[in-house]
């Protein structure tokens, strides 16, 4: 097997008293799409921040393309951050830029391309994305919540990354929005060859698009197909895949 | 990792181009220039796109193999595309049809400038002003309103949000406008005093301090420093607040947003800048009586004996009485400015700047209307 994307290991995060992950294990192959679960307060988002490099663990390693993200240099470590996109939960998109100039924001930071090119760059994103033409020209607080996010995920996709991070890409947009989202990134990532990790709660996400999930129980993670998180019989997985809404969201995918 | 590289060839009646290696955004800058003018020379000949040899293909790269094509068909040829990985092909394929969007707008999105941008912009500017009077004064209107509600019914004034503003802005201000008014105490005693010597008058610094300072000076600064220090403070807090919806939250709770954010600053700025202002008049006097000690040997008796002399109560009420209206006029356009915040954390700091620019202007502004107004009802 190749060398994985994202590797995590023995990863301890503590606030004060608080322990919040014990001994975090983790492995991500190229072109897969992860979905990570938990509990409220387990510590998702942490992780998430963990891995780019908002935040540092209290013990543990995360190597991510090989690289040990603890340990770079301040180039090295400019040189990484090219290669993953992030799209936030709001989109935090630069409030006082277009969309357009948003998208165009890592492209001028990281590359010397003209432009020309750069212009139509970030104009085929904006079309890639499903974002309306006339979208490009404005301010994310005239954009819809959903819109904001499309325009988010261009941003993050600007450079062609290998991994995308999303952080509860579909919290906030019903139902048809989510499902397109959901279709959206999984063509993207299709067509793009892109490895996704995403954390999420919307269970129809987890079993339209996520080919293993990762489940944050007891500070610790438990990886795995939905098919094999089924059978698990932790209590917690149990109740979050065998409960009302882990029916429905399977009955959907069977049907 | 091998970069992409781009060769033409004639190949029996047909131009062949074949594109190979990494065709991504590391390498887009180098290949652009080159495809610059690739193709035959001849026209209406048939090209061949040869992507066989192409080991990886990213956005960029296909919006490079997208433009060539779009050029090449432009310039009368049949372009083949041929040999590519199926997973490459659908990319460039998403990609041609995400272009071919971008291209059709360019059109559309042409749009015809005034004929006189400087008259266009002065015509915009003056209507916008224009609009924003009326808005502030619908705004005092709407203030006026709750507070005559309010009066009826006292026990709604909130008391904890009031004394909260009470010390923000009047305790706390204390310091900076105590410091400042020394200086300016003693700047106008050395001033004055320069010019008075000459004619023997040194005295007298004590009556051009005593009226300067308790007519117009004090007040005056205490104003302008308040409106920098709490009519910002007051936007930015209301601006936040909007951004973050809290003021949709409190409207949807059936609390007026404006008896709950806007009066108890308005009263507590009322309430604070006649003390402050008071505090302030004490301070620069003090600051003249030490300059007059020190450079022209005036002891704190004299100095007290002719300030008795010099000002009456009229002066200093006559200067005190527009700390009211003023401490109103600064609440007003801070909070106002501030729930004009809308969306972005660029707008606060926007009409943050605005509101102490507005709030200074207009206090001023006022200040020559009641020196119009008590030279002519002769105070």
């Amino acid at each position: 097997m190749a060398a994985p994307v994202i590797s995590v290991r023995g990863l301890k995060t503590r606030f004060g008293a608080q322990v919040v992950h014990d001994g975090v294990d983790l492995d991500v192959q190229k072109g897969e799409v992860i979905g990570l679960v938990g509990g409220s307060g387990t510590g998702k988002s942490v992780l998430l921040r963990e891995i780019v490099g908002l935040m540092d663990p209290s013990a543990g390693t995360i190597q991510v393309l090989g690289q040990d993200t603890a340990r770079l240099s301040e180039r090295e470590r400019l040189s990484l951050q090219a290669r993953w996109g992030m799209l936030f939960q709001d989109g935090a998109l630069f409030s006082s830029l277009t969309v357009l100039e948003n998208i165009k924001v890592p492209l001028k930071e990281h590359t010397a391309l003209p432009p020309d090119l750069v212009d139509e760059i970030a104009q085929v994103k904006v079309a890639m994305v499903g974002l309306a033409p006339d979208a490009g020209s404005k301010y994310p607080s005239q954009l819809s919540g959903g819109m904001r996010k499309r325009a988010g995920l261009a941003r993050a996709l600007a450079l062609d990354p290998e991994i995308l991070f999303l952080d509860e890409p579909t919290a906030g947009l019903d139902p048809i929005g989510a499902a397109a989202f959901d279709e959206l990134i999984g063509s993207l990532q299709k067509s793009l060859g892109l490895t996704v990790f995403m954390v999420t709660h919307d269970l129809d996400s987890l079993y339209a698009i996520c080919d293993r999930i990762a489940v944050l129980v007891d500070k610790k993670l438990v990886i795995g197909t939905i098919d094999e998180l089924l059978r698990q019989d932790h209590p917690w997985i149990r109740d979050y895949f065998h409960g009302p809404r882990g029916r429905a969201a399977n009955a959907a995918k069977g049907s | 990792m091998q970069t992409g590289t781009i060769t033409s060839a004639w190949e029996e009646n047909q131009f062949v181009l074949a594109a190979a290696g990494r065709w991504d955004i590391a390498s887009a800058e180098r290949l652009g220039p080159q495809l610059r003018n690739r193709g035959p020379d001849r026209k209406g000949v048939p090209v061949c796109l040869d992507l066989s040899g192409l080991t990886a293909l990213d956005t960029a790269g296909a919006l490079l193999l997208d433009r060539l094509i779009r050029r090449l068909r432009e310039q009368g040829h049949v372009v083949a595309v041929v040999g590519a990985r199926a997973d490459l092909c659908a990319l460039l394929k998403d990609v041609q049809r995400a272009a071919a969007g971008v291209a059709s707008r360019h059109q559309v999105t042409v749009e015809k400038g005034p004929a006189f941008p400087l008259a266009d912009q002065i015509g915009r500017a003056t209507i916008g002003i224009w609009h924003e009077m009326l808005s502030m004064l619908n705004f005092l209107g709407l203030v006026t309103v709750t507070a005559l509600r309010l009066l009826r019914e006292p026990q709604r004034i909130r008391l904890k949000p009031l004394f909260f503003h009470l010390e923000q802005v009047g305790l706390n201000s204390l310091p900076i406008v105590g410091l400042l008014s020394f200086l300016i105490g003693i700047v106008l005693a050395y001033q004055g005093a320069d010019q008075l010597r000459r004619f023997g008058a040194e005295i007298y610094v004590v009556n051009l301090l005593g009226i300067g300072v308790l007519r117009e000076i004090g007040i005056l600064m205490t104003s302008i420093i308040v409106a920098g220090r709490s009519g910002s403070a007051f936007t930015a807090q209301i601006g936040t607040m909007k951004v973050n919806q809290e003021v949709d939250a409190m409207r949807t709770l059936g609390l007026d947003p404006v008896e709950m954010l806007v009066l108890p600053r308005m009263l507590a700025l009322i309430i604070a800048l006649p003390l402050v202002g008071f505090f302030a008049n004490v301070v620069a006097l003090a600051g003249g009586a030490v300059m007059a000690y020190a450079y022209l040997d005036i002891n704190f008796v004299q100095f007290a004996r002719q300030l008795q002399v010099a000002v009456s109560t009229t002066t200093l009420f006559v200067g005190l009485v527009k700390a009211p209206i003023f401490a109103a006029v600064i609440a007003l356009v801070g909070c106002y400015q501030g729930l004009r915040v809308s969306g972005s954390a660029e707008s606060v700091g926007l009409l943050t700047t605005r509101s102490v620019v507005v709030s200074i202007f207009l206090v001023i502004v006022l200040d020559a209307a009641f020196s119009v107004l008590f030279s002519y009802i002769g105070i």
